[in-house]
């Protein structure tokens, strides 16, 4: 894959004014030692061969490879990126559990080589339940596992079918390879996940300043404006997010096509004030670097207090009167 | 047919395409679907006719000129006009055309059923064309990309395992407008741009005269059932006419069949594409 280097600066187009507060943000972060600190990281848009997991997992390694030689702390895989995603009944076929030696390919790596990985798979769990689930591996470790909640079944997706759904939005201490002198807390939405706002306010309430979004999303809708629908609805939705929460926005799509659905790529990085800062133009496979700065978090929080100002207590107490409700019929 | 303009949505033209975007993501769709399962080349039924002019154009920009074969197969009561389109179509794209004359084959057979009506005889037509490009296929190693436009799958107006029939289709989700909006951006010919369209079964048959209905109209009343799913009643409240909306209606529901693959007797607790279901690219 060719390597593309993020070029200085704002991506013109995207650059947007703040919006009203609308999520509920915020509690943690923890004071930072560093607000000068930067980290790189590389998003690497990938077509995976559907379920060849073997043909996979060896273009993950050779990827992880370049990544770390370009001094990334993290890289991350598009959704399903050792399986394909279309799977239908191949799915307990490629199905991975959390021990077996494809994820221990993955931990060996991330230790060796000083990288943090994200790489989606098909999960199984000890009921032999199958989950499209996302890893965040770091130092030899499965630091943090998200099973992906929402699961579309509509239109050209099928999802639950075949697999079950996730329970839980969790943050996580993300270690980026220990190449970051600070902490950083990171989240993961696996593409739908990113369509509830719910699941975005639930990571930016636990702290995150990195919400990390691999997907599979095919491109369809109209043909109009040099973008299909849903290449302009990611666009809406990714800056949006990254703006409001005040925090980065990682957007890992793939490339390729599965019984003639394109997807669309268009992987990218969004900053704290909803600025994309580096952006794949295009569908082809690519491993995009970028340096995330700490500092851009401090000044999007400071120009912008919406994590500060936002009502939990209000939207706890609405929360609790609306269960009740419904609780009561 | 329907002159009521539509009253709202005027100014929106819901069938505009971004040629170029669209051009390129076909390209790279042709490219992908050939090469992962191990083919280099293509072959086309080339008519003359704007959707297999398009699809023949799309495949020479995504694969090259070598990797294109174009085949023409007349019967001796083709317009003479759509060889020399089809020659010029092939001209503009830098590939040569191989020309089948499918008249000794579907004469010999109809001298035994003389009596067969224009329909029968165009089925066979198109029947023997797809048997001729199989064939070809198999011996110019290349794979047979299909023409049908997403306006006339819809409308059923195809013969089944004729023209229907093909291993990748580029245009089957664009609409006759939209495949001339594509067509015009790729350059191609005048006349093919500008000629009425036609299954060319024989001199002066047209598509629009045989369906009762204009591209234009039909076209947008298919986007509006179709892709946005509305109802009949919230078209027809649209301004369009109310008789053609039903008739559309109706080709599209009873040409379902052709859309779909045979029906097989459920016996077993894995019928094919019932419970067995994998992808058509398992294991690409």
């Amino acid at each position: 894959m060719v390597l593309e280097r993020s070029r200085p600066g704002v991506i013109p187009h995207a650059a947007g004014e703040p919006g009203e507060p609308v999520g509920e943000p915020s509690i943690v972060p923890e004071m930072i030692a560093n607000p000068a600190g930067s980290v790189t990281i590389a998003l690497a848009q990938f077509y995976p061969r559907l379920g060849d997991v073997a043909a996979n997992l060896a273009a993950h390694l050779t990827t992880i490879d370049g990544a770390a030689a370009a001094g990334a702390g993290l890289v991350v895989f598009p959704e399903l990126s050792l399986t394909g995603y279309f799977l239908k009944d191949q799915v307990p076929e490629v199905a991975l559990t959390i021990d077996s030696s494809e994820v221990g390919a993955l931990r060996d790596a991330s230790r060796e080589r000083g990288v943090d990985i994200v790489a989606g798979l098909i999960l199984e769990s000890g009921e032999h339940r199958f989950h499209n689930a996302a890893l965040y591996i770091s130092g030899g470790e499965v630091v943090h596992v998200h099973r992906k909640v929402y699961l579309p079944t509509y239109g050209l997706f099928d999802e639950q079918r075949y697999v079950a759904a996730g329970d839980r939005f969790r943050a996580f201490d993300a270690p980026l390879g220990g190449r970051a002198d600070h902490r950083w807390r990171a989240g993961i939405l696996i593409c739908e996940d990113l369509w509830h706002p719910s699941a975005a306010s639930l990571l930016a309430r636990q702290g995150v300043d990195l919400i990390i979004c691999p997907s599979a999303s095919p491109g369809r809708g109209q043909l109009q404006g040099e973008a299909l629908g849903t290449a302009s609805s990611y666009d809406v939705m990714t800056r949006t997010y990254a703006q409001l929460f005040t925090t980065y926005v990682l957007y890992c799509n793939r490339s390729g096509f599965e019984d003639g659905v394109g997807f669309w790529g268009g992987s990218r990085v969004v900053d704290p004030m909803g600025a994309v800062v580096a952006e794949v133009r295009g569908t082809h496979e690519s491993v995009l670097v970028h340096s995330l700065e700490r500092s851009a978090i401090r000044r999007a929080r400071v120009a912008y207090p919406l994590l500060r100002d936002e009502r939990n207590d209000v939207n706890d107490a609405e929360t609790d009167r609306l269960r009740r409700r419904h609780a009561r019929g | 047919m329907s002159t009521t303009p539509r009253p709202i949505d005027s100014d929106a033209d819901t069938l505009a395409v971004d040629a170029p975007f669209v051009i390129e993501l076909l390209r790279g769709f042709i490219a992908d679907g050939v090469r992962k399962v191990g083919f280099e080349r293509v072959i086309v039924g080339l008519s003359g006719g704007v959707d297999s002019s398009l699809v023949t154009a799309l495949a020479v920009s995504s694969l090259g000129a070598d990797s294109v074969v174009a085949l023409f197969m007349p019967y001796r009561s083709s317009d003479p006009q759509s060889l020399i389109d089809a020659l010029a179509v092939c001209e503009s794209v830098g590939i040569k055309a191989e020309i089948v004359d499918i008249t000794p084959q579907v004469d010999t057979y109809f001298d035994r059923f003389p009596d067969a009506d224009r329909t029968r005889r165009g089925n066979k037509m198109a029947r023997e064309r797809m048997s001729i490009l199989y064939d070809h296929s198999m011996a110019e190693r290349a794979l047979v990309l299909g023409t049908s436009n997403k306006t006339e799958l819809l409308l059923g107006y195809g013969t089944l395992f004729g023209d229907m029939a093909s291993a990748l289709n580029p245009i089957g989700d664009l609409y006759k407008t939209q495949v001339y909006a594509l067509a015009r951006a790729l350059g191609l010919p005048q006349s093919v741009l500008t000629k009425a369209p036609s299954a060319d079964l024989w001199v002066g048959q047209s598509d629009e005269d045989e369906l009762g209905m204009r591209y234009a109209v039909v076209d947008q009343v298919l986007h509006l059932l179709i892709d946005e799913r509305r109802s009949k009643a919230e078209v027809m409240a649209l301004g369009f006419d109310a008789a053609e909306v039903d008739a559309i209606v109706a080709r599209v529901r009873g040409s379902q069949y052709k859309r779909r693959p045979p029906v097989i007797a459920k016996l077993s607790n894995r019928t094919i594409d019932r419970e067995f279901r994998y992808p058509r690219d398992w294991g690409r």
